[in-house]
């Protein structure tokens, strides 16, 4: 239990720099960084979906606030520091490289599957008796089609958000306060 | 025409890379129902590779890509496969492949309408910009 208290304290102190760093746009990526170290302790929880989903959903967001606050200010800090970024860039790709050299190696060969945990059993064990069906594959299938429809739900209400405050927006004409 | 949008670098790697996050996003969601990932993972993977074109090339090339009018369809046929997988109609045990299409079904959904959050959030920032 020791990574996951390591991802602990990155996620606590991404979110402090988030909420005490000056400008925007530095608290936006302090922000990324909370994401994507729960989306790791989702990982080390043995949870690989909810980590998948926790990975994409967070690019998106960081996507959307980048182009949202990069136009208010965006501080530029390119010039006379060009050794630092090459070296820099340097230690992270090879850092990059090595990571995804073992991981690649972590991964069960192709066509395997993992070996069963303790959470998987209680489905494989209660999934006939619990939802009815002829065969657990079926029972999945039903779960995964209403999960769908909830989905589908939610982005359906985050389109008619979107819809409502850009008409208000449109119909008033007002000009936001800085 | 050509000086919307960001530098030829981001609009190469956009050429180049754009096929190969599409197949990955059709790849999570058709093998989610499986293993991990699915539908809504895979949606959003689709959708952020047409997030990529509209930050390389700007909205109209997104938009000109993904017709408004095709869209629409898409997402009306999608909606109609997965309602009648789940609600409990007597053909739908007879349908091949179930999980399989409800997964692609709800990658289509997904996909299309972060999209076009995506595409609402620009046109709100821009009117924005604007007015200011």
């Amino acid at each position: 239990m020791s990574e996951i208290n390591v991802l602990l304290i990155f996620i606590i102190a991404s979110a402090l720099i988030a909420v005490e760093a000056k400008d925007l746009l530095s608290g936006v990526i302090a922000i990324g960084a909370a994401g994507i170290g729960l989306s790791m302790a989702f990982l080390v929880l043995k949870a690989p979906e909810l980590a998948i989903l926790q990975l994409v959903v967070e690019i998106l967001a960081l996507i959307v606030l980048i182009s949202a606050t990069i136009k208010r200010d965006l501080p530029f800090s390119t010039s006379g520091r060009w050794l630092f970024n090459t070296i820099s860039t340097f230690v992270f790709v090879i850092v990059f490289l090595g990571c995804a050299h073992e991981a690649f190696k972590a991964l069960p060969q192709f066509g395997q599957s993992r070996e069963i945990g303790a959470a998987a059993q209680i489905y494989v064990t209660n999934a006939a008796t619990i939802s009815g069906e002829r065969n657990i594959v079926s029972a999945i299938l039903h779960d995964r089609v209403f999960d769908s429809v909830a989905e589908f739900a939610l982005v359906f209400a985050a389109v008619v958000g979107v819809l409502a405050v850009g008409r208000r927006n449109a119909k008033t004409h007002e000009a936001p306060h800085e | 025409m050509n000086e919307r949008g960001m530098t030829f670098i981001v609009k190469m790697v956009t050429r180049l890379t754009l096929a190969f996050i599409l197949l990955y996003g059709f790849y999570i969601a058709l093998h989610g129902y499986r293993s991990p990932g699915g539908g809504f993972a895979g949606g959003i993977i689709v959708a952020l590779s047409f997030v990529h074109i509209m930050l390389a090339f700007g909205k109209e090339a997104a938009l000109k890509t993904l017709k408004p009018s095709r869209l629409r369809a898409i997402v009306g046929l999608a909606g109609i496969v997965l309602l009648s997988l789940a609600l409990p109609f007597p053909w739908a045990d007879g349908i091949p492949a179930r999980g399989l299409l409800a997964s692609f079904c709800d990658m289509i959904l997904v996909g299309c309408g972060f999209f076009l959050v995506f595409i609402g959030l620009v046109t709100l920032s821009k009117s924005d910009g604007e007015v200011e």
